[in-house]
């Protein structure tokens, strides 16, 4: 399976989310966000950092490079596509994704393990996972996910949330959420459920000895689940 | 021809800053205020002499770059 991870001025998890995709089998490219054309793949990866330097708003400029162009059309022909932290900021700046990120809701950079709660696996990134809470490691300023009230219920209606802030139990509630997202949303799909954006990054979870093996659990089943 | 334009968050927008700022100015003393909303100011300096066109133009790049119109509204306050 091919994947491409995009870099942008300012991306500092590119490379980190290409040795994860490595790792699991991914024949991996990386791509300059000032190039036109993707290289064939199967994943498009849009990794965490501070692309612009978080210029004007998070990923607003990343939204508008040449690649995005490709990218897009990539996404609104079916193709898989998965934004990370920064990653998700650019997704719902391009509008591959509803909403928007906030800045956190006590105005502080937050570095921490959390637990995710996978809702919905009807789709290609978390069909057929074994595990319904995760723990994957969260590190933004803007993270709080905020939509209209007619979006929340367009989201709610076409089961739009992918994973949700939650203990590691799996339960939701105001004390676990870390930085104010709307109903504990930690990431999102698009309609059609082939684009993701989430906060959480699984390619800090993928060595046992490091860190914990979620992302591991996360990655070896979408590889499955593309094949 | 310079225009300028004016980014303001939605009315239920959360803006922590401008909460923490309200909190700021009432531990200095100024107890009149009732709420603050932080903004952004922009003077875009374009190459273009009609006020009409230029205001027009600069309201394009508020929609597509500079607001993001899901928490934001946009002004065009003036040109010169």
């Amino acid at each position: 399976m091919k994947s491409s991870v995009i870099t942008f001025p300012g991306s500092n998890c590119d490379r980190d989310m290409d040795v994860a995709l490595t790792k699991f089998g991914f024949k991996n490219k990386m791509v300059w966000h000032n190039d036109q054309e993707l290289p064939k793949s199967d994943l498009i990866v849009l990794p965490g950092g501070f692309s612009y330097g978080d210029y004007l708003r998070c990923g607003s400029m990343a939204s508008k490079s040449k690649i995005m162009l490709s990218v897009i059309n990539f996404a609104k022909s079916g193709g898989l596509v998965m934004g990370i932290c920064n990653g998700f900021q650019i997704l719902v700046e391009a509008g591959l994704v509803p909403g928007v990120l906030l800045r956190n809701k006590y105005l502080q950079f937050i570095c921490k393990n959390v637990h995710v709660k996978v809702d919905n696996k009807e789709n290609s990134f978390f069909k057929n996972l074994d595990k319904k809470v995760l723990e994957f490691h969260i590190a933004h300023n803007e993270g709080n996910y905020f939509c209209t009230k007619d979006q929340l219920k367009e989201i709610e209606d076409n089961n739009q949330i992918a994973i949700y802030y939650c203990d590691q139990n799996g339960n939701t509630n105001d004390q676990i959420n870390p930085n104010g997202s709307i109903k504990n949303i930690a990431g999102i799909f698009n309609k059609e459920k082939n684009v993701l954006g989430m906060m959480p990054h699984p390619e800090r979870m993928i060595d046992e000895s490091l860190s914990g093996e979620d992302g591991s659990i996360f990655f070896k089943n979408l590889l499955n689940n593309i094949k | 021809m310079k225009v300028s334009a004016v980014i303001t968050l939605k009315k239920d927008v959360l803006d922590p800053q401008g909460k923490v700022i309200h909190e700021t100015l009432d531990g200095m003393g100024f107890n009149s205020v009732n709420e603050v909303r932080q903004g952004k100011y922009f003077e875009i300096d374009v190459k273009e002499n009609d006020p009409k066109k230029a205001k027009e133009l600069v309201e394009d790049m508020c929609q597509k770059l500079l607001a993001n119109l899901v928490i934001e509204n946009y002004k065009i306050i003036e040109t010169q």
